[in-house]
């Protein structure tokens, strides 16, 4: 126990002397959610709009009304037509064209039913949903005012076209993601560096020669980069919950509590590629490619894993963040229990107690 | 005669077909000062981490302070100290840090560190620096620091690999201050090093070539058998048969 403190507290002097990195450590989540988070609720208030307006009736002309006296947006652009929608869009000015078709007060009181065209451009496309969800908000409040004055529901139903890019991302997804991101950088990469440097400096050679014990020894270097990962996740959530207001609507301790399982995976993964390298940047690069690039691209949280193909999604079930990712977005964001992510969970346990039999037994206690 | 504390019988260590080192058998007393010398790439390495418990050996046999190397490495482990070839401190680390960091690993209590810190401190006149980073210190001095850490703990044997290289002679002399003083505390010395001058402070020399120990004596014995002035003339003449070149 003594000597396990010993090496703790060596590990401890090693990260806060080195302070470029500590402060990288420390404040790469803060600016990563920042620039995540004003890449998402960007700037959705007096956007500009156009219509285009072949009923120009009662109806069309209040949700006009109401679409440009409410703050999300400005009428700037009154359109003659079909023809002038992509001239307008080509100004990059126009973020929503609403289209009215002819008789649309008429089809709405006489069948019930009205189509309202909202056309988005989707080149941004975070801001493209926010706007149509918007607009179509409006145009219900609209629809729900008919209800009230008359017996049979009126429904105007918006048809929303997304120009660009057809298929849509989520939002709210960038929390869990970039969680699942900071944590695989700092658990894994640092901890696969921390033991690579042993080797690079020369000094595993004497530890090896010690009666020290290879299991204190890996243990010792990953206690201080599970703490600081558990920091990056509290500092995470203070910066969703205060600047970006996504909600913790789950249970935090169940949410800390798969935060630490996660890191302990990604604390097995950096074990395991310190097992197999032997210079610091060939552990740095490894973890880059063999983790941060799955994590990106297969983690499900920059491009929805449905719409994969079949292999890619079948490969996405071994990476570590796809199922952390899973639990975030179930724990964090719709609030559900410990029932709801339990399968998630115990993959994760499995992954790294397969990743840290695997580190164990690779750990070479002799050089040859 | 003095008890052995080294003993090394046809010792053999392959890597496939390459013999790096290759029977090897030799005695060294306790006390004694054993130069281990050899060209680059003669298998001197090798051999010292077999002795270590840092290399399984392929075959013969091998004790250490009366273990074997086969199966009590833990055991051999609590009683020998190491000093690599390349320099092997934290240089992100103080001195003090340093010292206690080694010393803690081997299990020494605090009090006893403490005590021991304070002796090694004064002895190496770095009391004034014990709290600078290593990094700060000139490489002789680190050398003089590493050596002293890997005795901290009083082993039975220490073993040296080519612990001097890259420092100006005086810093050499000083530092083989240092390895008397610590085989006079009854220590073993086990170095390796190719500056022929070293050699001759040795109390005993062996010479490899090719994986293979082709002298071992005392060096006044040695420069007498192969009709040379110096140890290097032994050292040249057996060398020039070797047919590996450096690694």
């Amino acid at each position: 126990m003594k000597q396990f403190i010993i090496l703790v507290r060596k590990e401890f002097y090693h990260i806060f002397r080195d302070r470029k990195s500590l402060l990288i450590i420390i404040l790469m989540p803060i600016v990563q959610i920042i620039l995540f988070g004003f890449a998402l609720t960007n700037e959705i208030k007096n956007s500009n709009i156009a219509v285009l307006d072949h009923a120009k009736d009662k109806a069309s002309t209040t949700i006009i009304q109401r679409l440009d006296a409410s703050r999300y947006f400005n009428v700037s652009l009154i359109l003659q037509g079909e023809k002038e929608i992509e001239a307008a869009f080509k100004t990059g000015k126009i973020r929503l064209v609403v289209v009215f078709q002819q008789g649309f007060r008429e089809s709405l009181l006489h069948t019930n039913h009205a189509q309202v065209q909202l056309i988005a451009d989707a080149s941004d496309p975070n801001t493209a949903t926010t706007v149509t969800t918007y607009a179509a908000n409006i145009i219900n409040d609209y629809q729900k005012e008919l209800d009230h004055n008359d017996q049979l529901p009126y429904t105007i139903e918006p048809q929303i076209r997304m120009l660009y890019n057809p298929q849509l991302k989520g939002s709210y997804n960038f929390v869990p993601g970039v969680m699942a991101m900071i944590l695989i950088l700092i658990a894994a990469m640092m901890t696969s560096v921390a033991i690579v440097r042993e080797k690079e400096i020369n000094t595993m050679e004497v530890l090896l020669v010690s009666p020290l014990k290879p299991l204190l020894f890996i243990i010792s270097k990953a206690i201080p980069y599970i703490f600081l990962s558990l920091v990056n996740v509290v500092t995470i959530l203070i910066v969703s919950v205060t600047l970006l207001g996504v909600p913790i609507n789950g249970n935090i301790f169940l949410l800390l509590g798969e935060a630490l399982l996660f890191i302990i995976t990604s604390v097995s993964l950096g074990l395991m590629i310190s097992t197999f390298t032997k210079t610091q940047q060939e552990a740095q690069m490894i973890s880059l490619m063999a983790l941060l690039l799955p994590t990106l691209l297969l983690g499900g949280f920059m491009f929805p894993i449905e719409s994969m193909p079949l292999p890619l999604q079948i490969i996405s079930n071994i990476v570590p963040s796809k199922w952390f990712f899973l639990i975030v977005k179930n724990v964090m964001i719709k609030g559900l229990g410990f029932t709801a992510v339990w399968k998630e969970s115990l993959v994760l346990v499995g992954m790294s107690v397969f990743l840290l039999a695997i580190s164990f037994s690779k750990f070479k206690t002799r050089l040859a | 005669m003095k008890e052995t504390v080294i003993k090394a019988d046809r010792l053999t260590k392959k890597f496939g077909d390459f013999i790096a080192t290759n029977e090897i058998s030799f005695e060294v007393a306790k006390g004694e000062i054993f130069g281990f010398l050899g060209a680059n790439g003669a298998g001197k390495t090798t051999a010292m981490r077999m002795l270590c418990g840092l290399s399984m050996p392929s075959s013969g046999e091998a004790t250490i302070a009366g273990f074997d190397v086969y199966k009590q490495t833990e055991k051999i482990k609590q009683n020998i100290g190491y000093m690599s070839q390349k320099f092997s401190l934290y240089e992100d680390l103080t001195v003090k840090e340093n010292i206690r960091f080694y010393a803690g690993i081997y299990g020494m209590s605090k009090a006893a560190i403490k005590e021991k810190t304070a002796v090694l401190l004064q002895q190496l006149q770095l009391t004034a620096e014990e709290n600078s980073l290593v990094k700060s210190l000139p490489l002789g001095w680190k050398q003089k620091l590493a050596f002293s850490v890997a005795i901290l703990h009083e082993p039975t044997v220490v073993f040296l690999d080519e612990p001097t290289g890259g420092v100006d002679p005086v810093t050499r002399r000083e530092f083989w201050n240092l390895i008397y003083e610590a085989a006079e505390k009854g220590i073993t010395i086990f170095v390796t090093t190719h500056y022929m001058d070293e050699a001759e402070y040795c109390n005993r020399v062996s010479i490899m070539v090719d994986g293979k120990i082709e002298a071992l004596d005392s060096p006044q014995n040695l420069k007498r058998t192969f009709n040379a002035r110096s140890m290097d003339e032994v050292f040249l003449q057996l060398a020039r048969n070797a047919k590996r070149t450096a690694d």
